[in-house]
């Protein structure tokens, strides 16, 4: 899926027949299995069992033991209900954005720019060029560029769009802008791979049949085209709903734009309260996982690698 | 043909949206040469000094040979365990296809704050110490998936004909695998071995929760930013983006020469 952008294979598969020999299967396959069986299976559960734990009885800060309480999970939505709501409304609007921004840049790449090889290969290398260096360090630019003193705020305050008193950095809109920016790539590329097979053919035939182009779009390319847009927009959805840089206070954001990746880092780390990180974490894993089978059950994208 | 405001509209767009995407790295690259004094906000005028001195500043040298050699050997263990997976799937018939698929597909659909608290809390219960090896343990994980969709997608288009004449000519099975399929196969784990050392080079979230106190590259950036970040900070992230560059570059002009020999070939 929208991750074979990354790699340059060539367009033609081979259906092989598929050798029988169970021992060399089981041989490839199991160091790799059991790997992720004890680093990513077994630490999910240790997640489970962690946010049911009750505090020691020792009474000893940092310190629980195993129990069995459901409540941990009602405390954690009665408390950072506002950051579980911020998370996801966040999420939503950057999504949106950076389909709405990435559209157009994946339709002049794929399609567009076709008859020029050398374009397109230089504007995939512009968009992944922002990989390569530090996602910190891009972030960190943005604040800077964005910062009280910077020319940006202050030719808008004398414009009136801000008020003298208002900044950037720290509201809702700097956080959203970040995430947005950040995760464009992950928009662009699946809508590239999608865009690029698309056969020119068909949108020569809309036309011929006297559609207008708003119509060859809408009846045409953006059906076909709808397994990037869905790989797309779960590729940027699932990591920046469990973002926590862009809105951290040493970045975008302020002590009014946290997120659950904030809540669970400050819980984990600095309060060690592991019972409430990992009962957030949980929460955040369910709901992801919720839709993401949501998503693939209405498009019927069953083939997920 | 008639200039149309429409048909160049896509173009300017795309040109603005490339503007937009390349401004924070300009800004990190200009700001690596800044004759800083104490802070890096306000631009002093040009210097090589923070380039020249890039070990100067405290912990940024040590932070990136750690995130090197933590990138080199979990890059070495999730390439060797990804490509053996990838060829099983594309090559070999077994039972719990669409199981291990799925265990595949789960790690790159988990935030990595679920991916990092979850560890952080396995390494808790078990007693195991934060460090080094914790945070390849975690690199090796994430990384897994991203080589075996990167290789497999190699496999695929591999030509089965060119392995059965190897047997054909009564090469043994491990000397068809030495000989063609590996060879062949390279590009494709190259491909798969420089996505992972990208992606563990830049992990912030998930070495945080695994790392103690070993610092790394992307570590260091965070815990500078509350005070600003130092000007050393943006020349490695200026040198890191400078030579993956130069590699792109370099495979992609390796790989036109190779289709214009084999065009000429024909």
């Amino acid at each position: 899926m929208a991750f074979a952008a990354f790699s340059s294979g060539s367009k033609t598969d081979y259906k092989a027949p598929r050798k029988q020999s169970v021992i060399v299967a089981m041989s490839l396959l199991l160091p790799g299995m059991v790997y992720l069986a004890l680093f990513f299976i077994t630490p999910l559960m240790s997640l489970v069992v962690t946010s049911l734990e009750v505090p020691d009885a020792s009474g000893e800060i940092g310190r629980y033991q195993y129990g069995f309480e459901i409540a941990n999970y009602w405390t954690v939505i009665e408390t950072y209900w506002p950051h579980i709501i911020r998370s996801f409304t966040y999420a939503l609007v950057a999504t949106i954005l950076s389909l709405l921004i990435s559209y157009p840049l994946a339709y002049f790449i794929g399609i567009r720019a076709r008859k020029w090889p050398l374009i397109q290969k230089l504007a995939l290398a512009l968009v992944i060029a922002p990989f390569f260096i530090s996602f910190l360090l891009r972030t960190f630019a943005w604040k800077q560029l964005f910062s009280n003193e910077s020319w940006i705020v202050t030719t808008l305050q004398e414009w009136h769009i801000l008020a003298p008193d208002q900044y950037l950095v720290g509201t809702d809109f700097m956080v959203i802008f970040g995430l947005t920016y950040n995760f464009i790539p992950f928009m662009t590329l699946p809508l590239y791979t999608s865009l690029e097979r698309l056969d020119l053919r068909l949108l020569e035939a809309g036309s011929d049949l006297y559609a207008t182009p708003a119509k060859v779009f809408r009846k045409v390319t953006l059906p076909i085209t709808m397994p990037g847009i869905i790989s797309g927009t779960l590729m940027t959805f699932i990591p920046i709903a469990g973002d926590y840089i862009n809105a951290s206070r040493d970045f975008l954001g302020s002590s009014d734009t946290q997120m659950i990746g904030n809540v669970v880092e400050s819980n984990f780390l600095r309060i060690n309260d592991y019972p409430a990180a990992s009962a957030l974490s949980v929460l955040l894993m369910a709901a992801i996982l919720a839709l993401v089978v949501f998503y693939v059950r209405r498009s019927g994208t069953e083939d997920l690698l | 043909m008639r200039f149309s405001l429409g048909r160049a509209a896509l173009p300017i767009y795309a040109v603005l949206a490339f503007v937009y995407l390349l401004i924070p790295i300009a800004y990190t690259f200009v700001f690596s040469f800044n004759d800083t004094f104490k802070s890096n906000i306000v631009w002093r005028g040009f210097s090589f000094k923070n380039w020249l001195g890039v070990c100067n500043e405290q912990g940024v040298c040590e932070a990136f040979g750690n995130s090197i050699l933590i990138g080199v050997v979990s890059t070495i263990i999730a390439t060797a365990l990804g490509t053996a997976i990838a060829i099983a799937l594309v090559r070999y018939d077994f039972k719990f296809r669409s199981s291990v698929s799925l265990l595949l597909f789960l790690p790159m659909a988990t935030p990595e704050i679920v991916l990092g608290a979850g560890l952080a809390s396995q390494f808790f219960n078990m007693g195991a110490e934060k460090g080094l090896v914790t945070v390849i343990i975690a690199h090796v994980m994430f990384c897994l998936s991203f080589v075996v969709v990167t290789v497999k997608a190699r496999v695929s288009s591999l030509d089965p004909a060119l392995e059965e004449a190897g047997s054909d000519l009564y090469a043994t099975p491990s000397k068809v695998f030495w000989k063609i399929t590996f060879p062949l196969l390279m590009p494709g784990i190259l491909a798969a071995a420089l996505l992972s050392f990208a992606l563990s080079f830049d992990d912030f979230i998930i070495t945080n929760f695994n790392a103690g106190p070993l610092s790394t590259f992307p570590k260091f950036v965070y815990t500078a930013a509350s005070k600003g970040i130092p000007a050393a900070a943006n020349v490695v992230g200026s040198a890191v983006f400078l030579v993956a560059i130069l590699i792109v570059v370099a495979v992609q002009v390796s790989s036109t020469i190779k289709e214009r020999r084999l065009k000429a070939g024909k």
